[in-house]
């Protein structure tokens, strides 16, 4: 009997232990193939070269990453910018102006929001969101905007509804409530006896919140903010559908090009040489390891309060 | 003084403002899908099957069931190895160096981009395999699921209190009687709303089926043959020039957006229920 236990607790330990231990292999193993297939396209270009290149052309078998690395560049920086101040709003809203009964139902709204599958914001974006920017937004940059000087040529420009700004709207509207909800975790980490004193020494609310709250919590947002950026850069549906796909830099807010989620996900099976593939392969080894650095160096360095 | 109230009620209105563009973006996009899309949903849609491009009706039966069985499939993979894993963190490795590389490493690749997941699988499974098959693109959610469910059942499992495993131990118990009868027991709650949870998660994934799974126009759920998923039907289509192809697409939509908030809705209940009771 007592021998039954200790193999059933020695087989348990072990089968366990090997799928703790699979992660590593997984994330190892993606490493090392990603590599091994991207090869061929590094001997070939040479991995400086590859970034350094726009040329993107499977006709000649020439092939550059430059138009999808700024392509993905723009489109997470532009919803960034779009995206970080709404969010932390909601974030403000939802620790300290929202009254109480209300918390629950608008976090749990919100979160919902963030599980929504990016393929349906892509959808959306192409048959709903694209056809008014083309409509309203469109006019309304090239009246307005594309009027400045020198600034102004990359606001003007008619296209059809995809876009590098349809993108970008896109890719904003999916991470505002994911970057939301880190970001109402990362406040509600200021104690309360810190808020007390701060009102007890006649802080304004706005005070409290952007004196106290902010600077206790920075860390910890910046993480939130870090990690936000690394579901933008790796994000694929939601671009896929509304950036048009265009193996071009783009020379204006509207104007289509390309990302490298994008191509991967367009041209991945259509590829016809075997440069061809080893090149996407480059591209998303070069996107793993972004969103892996960012993503690991958010959680060590800011992320650590949160946890705890 | 005055200028600091109104920098206040500046601030706070700002921050209020902004609150209500993101709910109005969540309502937005739900009533306009319903609102666009809702009419598309009918019963020949679950009933049918395609018809020839271009030729009106029709329906996604292949692709819905195609998608239970992808999920289906990767949740039996990525759900138990999840687990087993997790049970590992928190039962054996508790807070060795180890295990804290694995949570992390783990917690991070929950963030990992989907597609680059679909293309280690194509390299892996596709290729050596000699083409797309139900199995890889089951393979690639089951990837993406382990560290999801990992990461939370260690969290659950180590909010168990430590005295019910010493009473247990105390009893005679050998170890995996304590974890399987008396921590899951405790936790099973927990366990249940994590797994909804991981389902939710893929349920809507498509970047991981496109190089995997890929797509077919011929039913057939062979293991090791290509098959249509709905997120993926609905990209074809979204995509695709026809009008009764985009009307398809919004069905798909719907019935995608409703079955996600399900699982998830769901998977919250059961985690207020644990806290509740």
């Amino acid at each position: 009997m007592k021998k039954k236990f200790v193999m059933i607790d020695f087989f348990l330990k072990h089968i366990s232990m090997f799928f703790a231990y699979f992660v590593l292999l997984v994330i190892f193993g993606l490493f090392l193939v990603l590599y091994i297939n991207s090869k061929d396209a590094i001997n070939h270009f040479g991995f400086f070269s590859f970034l350094t290149s726009n040329i993107w052309s499977p006709a000649f078998d020439k092939f550059g990453g430059l138009i999808a690395l700024i392509g993905t560049f723009l489109t997470t920086v532009i919803s960034a910018i779009i995206a970080i101040p709404i969010a932390l709003g909601i974030a403000i809203f939802l620790v300290e102006i929202c009254p109480n009964f209300l918390k629950t139902p608008i976090g749990i709204a919100i979160e919902l929001l963030a599980a929504i599958p990016s393929v349906i914001y892509g959808f959306w974006g192409l048959f709903y969101l694209g056809p008014l920017i083309e409509k309203y937004v469109q006019p309304l940059f090239n009246a307005t905007l594309a009027k400045l000087p020198i600034v102004g040529q990359y606001f003007y420009g008619y296209s059809s509804s995809v876009s590098l700004f349809t993108a970008s709207a896109v890719l904003a509207i999916m991470i505002i409530p994911f970057t939301a909800a880190l970001t109402r975790d990362a406040l509600k980490i200021t104690p309360d006896l810190l808020k007390e004193s701060a009102y007890a020494l006649g802080a304004t609310k706005w005070e409290t919140i952007s004196k106290v709250m902010f600077r206790y919590s920075k860390g910890a947002i910046i993480g939130a903010v870090l990690i936000s950026l690394g579901r933008a850069i790796g994000e694929t549906m939601a671009v896929t559908f509304v950036i048009g796909n265009q193996d071009s830099l783009p020379t204006s807010l509207m104007s289509a090009t390309t990302t490298v989620t994008a191509t991967i996900a367009n041209e991945f099976t259509e590829a016809s040489s075997h440069l061809y593939l080893s090149s996407m392969y480059l591209l998303a080894l070069i996107l793993f390891l972004l969103s892996f650095l960012l993503i690991i160096g958010s959680k060590m360095f800011f992320l650590r309060k949160v946890r705890d | 003084m005055r200028k600091r109230k109104i920098k206040n009620y500046i601030g706070l209105l700002i921050s209020t403002i902004s609150a209500f563009i993101g709910l109005f973006f969540l309502l937005w996009i739900i009533v306009s899908l319903i609102e666009k899309g809702f009419h598309y949903v009918n019963w020949s849609v679950f009933t049918q099957n395609a018809v020839s491009p271009g030729d009106e009706g029709g329906g996604l039966k292949f692709a819905i069931l195609g998608q239970l069985e992808v999920v289906g499939i990767a949740s039996l993979l990525g759900i138990p190895a999840g687990i087993l894993g997790g049970i590992y963190l928190s039962e054996y490795g508790k807070d060795s160096v180890l295990s804290n590389v694995i949570r992390n490493v783990s917690d991070a690749m929950t963030s990992i981009p989907s597609i680059i997941t679909g293309i280690f699988v194509y390299a892996i499974v596709v290729v050596p395999m000699g083409g797309f098959s139900v199995l890889a693109g089951s393979i690639a959610l089951a990837l993406l699921m382990m560290p999801i469910v990992i990461s939370s059942i260690d969290n659950i499992l180590r909010l168990v209190p430590n005295e019910l495993r010493e009473a247990a131990y105390a009893l005679g118990a050998p170890k995996y009687i304590v974890i399987f009868k008396v921590v899951s027991k405790k936790a099973v709650v927990g366990i249940v709303s994590v797994i909804l949870l991981a389902i939710s998660r893929i349920l809507g994934e498509t970047a991981p089926l496109l190089f995997t799974s890929f797509n077919s126009n011929f039913e057939s759920y062979k293991l090791n043959k290509p098959i249509a998923t709905l997120t993926v039907t609905m990209y074809d289509y979204a995509m695709g020039p026809y009008d009764s192809w985009h009307h398809l697409a919004w069905a798909a939509a719907i019935i995608l957006t409703f079955s996600v908030l399900l699982f998830n809705i769901a998977s919250r209940l059961f985690s207020y229920w644990r806290f509740s009771r």
